[in-house]
């Protein structure tokens, strides 16, 4: 089979990602909850790994990096915990349903207002509408990094600039660019850093995270043991312990931690250099091919390794059952929970094939891809 | 593409659903495999069960006593 679904998740993870979690389920107790070896084995090793993670976004301080089951709790935590009533938020049309849903249910709460930043017909925000739509109340803008649809990535500096200068917090929706691009939380001025393990990161699923900037304060969204303070009737207030009640993925997050290793040592500039000349690969491949329209914007110097694309007027679905039935090629239809950047494509009753890759994708499995495609079209 | 051809689609309301009619018609021998759903149905995504047209009632009543909680079947080319 070829795996051509890394948005969703990769499949391909460094084999020592894989020992770590076996070595942890084996070796390790429950972190924070006791002073015996295990325990402390636990604790030192979540300790690195926040470590290494504040390494990774170029962060300094790791005890704000608070571990998640995925970027959709990432995203939970951290707009429900950051607004208050009567609130404006400003995002765009690029974004995933785990940015979506938690914003529209705070809007249909009447506890925030909200307004888009619309994008055009090859799925960039229209920059000059992020200054436009910002009101007196305004407290943030919340964007992807890049879109888990078209791949094309979001100028980050240039939203950056104008929610500093505005006095506006930056959410950032790193789920499609952690481990793959590179980003640095600090010289980028993000508040907020949402991040799933399992993607771009090459960890375990069920690992993600959040990193919160001093500075920013969340209501949590869950409490309970903490392993300190047990008498208080309230969780501490302490991070990372506020918003991290109960026991850790502590295996997952062993996981991650080697993989996070693997990044730093490979160097996530390297990574993103590979996996963009494997995504243009497979897009010169298929862009000229009769009957197939590609989306995005490739004219970006950098973009996330997806290439969305149909066929004729194909039902998205049927090409993506082909592809797996016919040629054993994996990658995913339809909807992508991106309904608003599916609106801006034109493509909401259609859907998209998407193909996606990774650091572990060869070349061989683009031209096979291409080739693919190809024998349908002509079909 | 491939050539179309008349089949039965039955659609569910979850994943879990799907995984549930999965099982029990492998477990059963009972004619299908799982797609994606097919847009002129729903462009939600999700898992929908193909089968040869033929196989709707003996699906329906299989279904049915199997407590499988299914929304939609119907028959399209794809």
């Amino acid at each position: 089979m070829i795996y051509l679904d890394n948005a969703a998740t990769t499949l391909h993870k460094p084999p020592q990602v894989i020992e770590a979690v076996v070595e942890a389920m084996q070796t390790l107790g429950n972190a924070a909850r006791g002073a015996h070896e295990n325990s402390l084995q636990a604790s030192r090793m979540i300790y690195d790994t926040r470590c290494a993670l504040a390494r990774l976004f170029g962060f300094s301080h790791p005890e704000r990096v608070i571990f998640t089951a995925n970027a959709t709790e990432s995203l939970n935590l951290a707009l429900n915990g950051l607004f208050q009533p009567g609130d404006h938020v400003i995002t765009t049309d690029l974004e995933h349903n785990s940015v979506l849903r938690p914003l529209y249910r705070l809007e249909d709460l009447g506890m925030i207002s909200l307004d888009f930043v619309p994008a055009d017909r090859m799925g960039n925000p229209d920059y000059s509408a992020f200054e436009d739509l910002i009101r007196p109340n305004t407290r943030a803008i919340v964007t992807t990094h890049a879109s888990n649809l078209t791949g094309n990535l979001v100028d980050l500096a240039r939203v950056s600039a104008i929610a500093k200068f505005h006095g506006l917090l930056l959410v950032v929706d790193a789920s499609q660019t952690a481990g793959s691009i590179p980003i640095s939380m600090e010289d980028l001025g993000i508040d907020l850093l949402c991040f799933t393990g399992h993607k771009g990161l090459m960890g375990p699923q069920g690992t993600g995270g959040l990193c919160v900037s001093p500075g920013v304060t969340l209501r949590p969204w869950k409490v309970g043991g903490s392993g300190v303070h047990s008498y208080s009737r309230t969780q501490p207030e302490d991070y990372p312990t506020c918003l991290e009640a109960g026991t850790l993925n502590g295996h997952g997050i062993a996981g991650l931690s080697a993989a996070v290793d693997f990044l730093l040592e490979t160097g996530v500039e390297a990574i993103a250099r590979r996996e963009q000349e494997l995504t243009l690969r497979f897009y010169r491949g298929v862009k000229d091919i009769p009957g197939v329209t590609v989306y995005g914007d490739f004219s970006q110097p950098q973009r996330a390794a997806i290439v969305a694309l149909n066929l004729e007027n194909e039902d998205s679905g049927q090409v993506a059952d082909a592809l797996m039935e016919d040629f054993g090629i994996a990658v995913r239809s339809g909807a992508h929970c991106a309904p608003r950047m599916h609106q801006a494509l034109g493509t909401q009753n259609q859907g998209a094939v998407r193909f996606s890759f990774s650091l572990f994708t060869t070349e061989a499995e683009i031209d096979a891809a291409v080739a693919a495609l190809a024998q349908l079209a002509e079909n | 593409m491939r050539i179309k051809k008349p089949a039965l689609v039955v659609t569910f309301a979850t994943a879990a659903e799907a995984m549930k009619m999965e099982k029990y018609c492998l477990a059963r021998n009972l004619p299908g495999r799982l797609i994606p759903t097919p847009q002129e149905i729903s462009a939600g995504c999700g898992l929908a069960w193909k089968a040869p047209e033929d196989a709707r009632e003996r699906l329906v009543s299989a279904m049915t006593e199997g407590k499988i909680h299914w929304e939609d079947a119907r028959v399209l080319t794809i």
